[in-house]
């Protein structure tokens, strides 16, 4: 198996506090690995790591062996690392056609066209419509965004994450705050993510991850506690300890 | 499949051109033939909204403030000036050119300083460079004519074949023309992928990083372009009016123009231009009503739009603007308020 994202002791402190230490993790081509911890575990500063918007103090980041510790965010994205955000990072004012078709533009390298209009261009259209028809968008493709249900957003969310036709996705709680009504629509969407995007997972939600992943990080106090299969991590007694039993209390 | 043909109209709709616009740029010709007598307070229109569009370019799209556009509205009235003046360029629309290209190397160098930071960092840099570029400007008075301008400015026939009337009639055909060019030009980058990513860049920059945009590249470049559109505006006013003195930098010139763009609304080009007009009528109505105190009653209403808030005046101060500004910007457009809508 081939290593799709890797990380070699990453170290990140901010001031005194350090709120990653020495992680290193390594995610095979095409799996479907879930990273978990308890809150304040560090999981989104890994990921702000991970995604360019922090730099590590100390540690390499590799993109299928290509060192991207120094890229800046949007170069990684073209290089196939794309993410989706827990808190909807969308735009309010464009609707979900055009936030799509930026994503596709982009991707292509059109982005930059200043003399073209929006919407010209065959093969870009073609793209839009498809995503847009996958995620079940098309029916509220001229709406404003702000204007969308928080189902529907989240679903676009995941779509232009998508659009960049990454290898690796991150997906930061994808069904995090959905109500339970357009919930299925959110796991539908998840599943039926072609196979050969690596997907890193990090989410709150126990039934989703044993449900979705093949392998599982635990993460605890910016350190990797224990990694392996599902069953093995769910008997694992650390663990137990620190996160299951804890959320079992809560 | 029927989704194809549906997502390449609805892309393109919106840069289709709207019964509203196609009025609005023939009441501007028609201005040109009913008021001959009033050339030159049209040109003076023509010039402000020029310059207001240059600064929606950068807040309406990119959502960069700055209370300093009058640097690049000097630079380029200034460069025009001493072009015609020492006879270095004498065709005005070359000259015209120039010092929008003047404007805009200007621009490529500030623009390090106001893509970093936040609103408030990006009001005191574009405000201080344009304060910098005015005490400049006055202490090189070899070049500049410090206080007294430059002085003896003759400008040569457009093209070599219309020359500036008396009556500001060339003048007016010759701002109006340049003002079509270029709003032409605005449309035309609004509407492509690049002026898509400014406007996801104003809604949100971290994704915009996120799904690829270089987010920096973008804001230097659209500023540049903002200050090449403000330096055209400052040569057009130099020759038009064969004049270039110290205020075309000044603080006010800035501000009047933020004043311009919270009257017409931000975000669908119209906006400048509409404001430019109300802004100088009103300008005009007061100062004949009041002659000192003419800006009492500009801030007055300011005051009014901004606290009576976009909402009310939606219903009703703003029904008819509004019911204009759909019918040239759609759904989209902003009015009254040009600050980012925390709903």
């Amino acid at each position: 198996m081939t290593i799709a994202l890797e990380t070699r002791g990453l170290d990140k402190s901010f001031g005194g506090l350090r709120v990653t230490r020495d992680l290193s993790l390594r995610i095979e081509q095409g799996a479907r690995h879930a990273l978990i911890g308890p809150n304040g575990a560090g999981k989104t500063t890994a990921i702000n790591l991970l995604t360019g918007v922090l730099r590590p103090n100390a540690g390499r980041i590799l993109l299928e062996g290509n060192d991207i510790t120094s890229l800046p965010v949007h170069k990684r994205v073209l290089r196939g690392l794309s993410r989706t955000f827990q808190i909807n990072q969308l735009y309010p004012d464009l609707t979900p056609l055009e936030t799509i078709g930026l994503a596709v533009s982009e991707r292509m390298g059109r982005g930059g066209d200043w003399w073209r209009r929006m919407g010209t261009r065959a093969d870009v259209n073609a793209e839009i419509a498809e995503i847009l028809a996958r995620f079940h968008l098309l029916d509220v493709m001229n709406e404003l965004t702000v204007t969308l249900p928080y189902g529907k957003q989240r679903l676009l969310e995941i779509a232009v994450a998508i659009a960049a036709r990454p290898r690796v996705l991150l997906l930061d709680e994808p069904a995090a705050g959905v109500p339970e009504t357009e919930r299925r629509d959110i796991l539908a969407a998840v599943a039926a993510l072609p196979r050969e995007v690596t997907v890193l997972l990090i989410e709150h939600d126990m039934d989703l991850v044993f449900s979705f992943a093949d392998r599982i990080s635990v993460l605890v106090n910016g350190a990797l506690l224990t990694e392996g299969a599902p069953d093995a991590v769910a008997r694992d007694p650390q663990v137990k300890a620190v996160y299951l039993g804890e959320a079992a209390d809560a | 499949m029927t989704t194809l043909p549906d997502v390449s109209t609805s892309a393109i709709a919106g840069a289709r051109w709207r019964p509203g616009e196609i009025a609005f740029w023939i009441v501007v010709v028609a201005c040109g033939f009913l008021f001959p007598s009033r050339y030159l307070i049209m040109t003076d229109i023509v010039r402000l909204a020029l310059f207001a569009l240059s600064l929606d370019l950068i807040l309406g799209y990119a959502g960069i403030v700055s209370l300093g556009h009058a640097a690049f509205f000097g630079v380029g009235a200034y460069s025009a000036g001493l072009l015609a003046l020492h006879g270095i360029i004498n065709e005005p629309v070359v000259a015209l050119v120039v010092a929008g290209f003047a404007a805009m190397v200007l621009g490529f160098f500030t623009s390090f300083l106001v893509i970093r930071g936040v609103d408030l960092t990006r009001l005191m840099v574009t405000l201080g460079i344009a304060l910098l570029l005015e005490a400049l400007a006055e202490r090189f008075s070899g070049v500049t004519g410090g206080t007294d301008g430059l002085q003896g400015i003759e400008m040569q026939p457009i093209l070599g074949r219309f020359a500036f009337d008396i009556f500001g009639k060339t003048g007016f055909f010759y701002s109006s023309i340049v003002l079509f060019l270029l709003f032409l030009l605005a449309r035309r980058i609004v509407h492509s992928p690049f002026g898509l990513s400014l406007r996801a860049i104003r809604n949100n920059p971290l994704r915009g990083a996120a799904i690829g945009i270089p987010v920096n590249r973008r804001l230097i470049a659209i500023y540049m372009v903002s200050a090449f559109y403000a330096g055209i505006a400052g040569a057009l006013f130099t020759q038009t009016t064969a004049l270039a003195s110290l205020d075309v930098f000044s603080f006010e010139r800035s501000a009047d123009l933020m004043l311009m763009l919270v009257i017409g609304g931000t975000g669908y080009l119209y906006g400048g231009l509409i404001g430019a007009v109300v802004f100088k009528m009103l300008q005009e109505l007061f100062s004949t009503i009041t002659p000192q105190y003419w800006l009492f009653w500009i801030g007055l209403v300011l005051v009014v739009i901004v606290l009576v808030g976009r909402a009310r005046i939606h219903r009703w101060a703003l029904w008819v603007p509004n019911l204009i500004i759909r019918q040239l910007a759609g759904r989209r457009a902003v009015v009254a308020v040009p600050e980012s809508d925390p709903s």
